[in-house]
């Protein structure tokens, strides 16, 4: 596996991770083809799966109310693969809204979202998060009334949560591609509400 | 660090490079999910980060510790040896031209 590009000495910890592959591989835990292939499966996973499974519940009573009782479940009827991982689909109402953090380091409900964005997994963001949602939100543009109440969920390695937001007002006519497109990443973490 | 005081939210978004995705896929891999032996377990993986001194978790990139904790469990768990990847480092650099 090479990278493409200019060259550059490996820095010290590149070096580690080259050296603890070669290892590996030398070992026959794992194969440079197994490496290549996970790296793919990790890059061709988008926020548009989440979408998929929201936009599905918001046209579907019956899908919504697995998908709350029992996320995991309901995903994989999709089609989406949640490994060992227990999924907690949480519902965004007129008087509630929910936001995801992960204190501890970065779970992220990767199977739906990809890889995590920077922020997520900053200091700022972890540590103020369950202090003061309301101010965090309000940095990302998401200015709530004072009575709409904020529940942060702190995931864990084996927990990981997922924001059901509400449906946009007037899309009763709207198909299922239609409204998956206006459910962004940040809107599924619980930072931002969908906009059309 | 849940609650602790700190500054706004920076809003950067991650271009992942290449070797941030091998050590991503590499801790894929040893966790057994994707079949396989299980040799380590998302509890290691941040025991040996969080073992890490404040000083470097804060200089270290948030992939430098990953690799830095996979590495660490692969010793504890005895499937390399640190002498075996001082010796594939020292290797590794000479072929490569860096400094270790």
């Amino acid at each position: 596996m090479k990278d493409q590009g200019s060259y550059q000495p490996y820095s010290y910890f590149q070096l580690m991770e080259v050296s603890l592959r070669e290892l590996l591989v030398e070992k026959g835990i794992v194969t440079e083809a197994q490496l290549a292939a996970t790296v793919e499966e990790v890059r061709n996973i988008t926020p548009e799966r989440g979408a998929r499974v929201v936009a599905k519940a918001w046209v579907n009573t019956e899908f919504r109310k697995k998908l709350l009782q029992d996320g995991t479940r309901a995903c994989e009827e999709l089609g989406l693969e949640i490994p060992a991982l227990k999924l907690v689909v949480v519902e965004n109402t007129p008087t509630e809204h929910n936001l995801v953090v992960c204190t501890l380091c970065s779970c992220y409900p990767r199977m739906l979202l990809g890889m995590p964005p920077e922020w997520y997994k900053s200091r700022n963001y972890r540590s103020r998060a369950v202090r003061e949602p309301r101010a965090v939100l309000s940095e990302f543009g998401l200015e709530l009334a004072q009575e709409i109440k904020i529940r942060v969920h702190d995931s864990t390695a084996d927990m990981r949560y997922l924001v059901l937001p509400m449906r946009p007002a007037d899309t009763e006519d709207w198909s299922e591609e239609r409204l998956a497109a206006s459910v962004t990443r940040d809107c599924m973490i619980g930072v931002a509400v969908p906009r059309i | 660090m849940g609650g602790l005081p700190a500054g706004k939210v920076e809003f950067t978004e991650h271009d992942y490079v290449d070797w941030e995705r091998r050590v991503d896929a590499l801790r894929l891999l040893l966790s057994g999910i994707k079949g396989g032996r299980q040799l380590m377990t998302v509890d290691e993986l941040r025991k040996n980060i969080e073992t890490l001194p404040p000083d470097a978790y804060e200089r270290m990139s948030y992939y430098e510790r990953w690799v830095t904790s996979i590495t660490q469990t692969m010793i504890q768990r005895g499937v390399i040896t640190t002498e075996e990847l001082g010796k594939k480092m020292a290797e590794i650099g000479k072929r490569d031209g860096s400094k270790v």
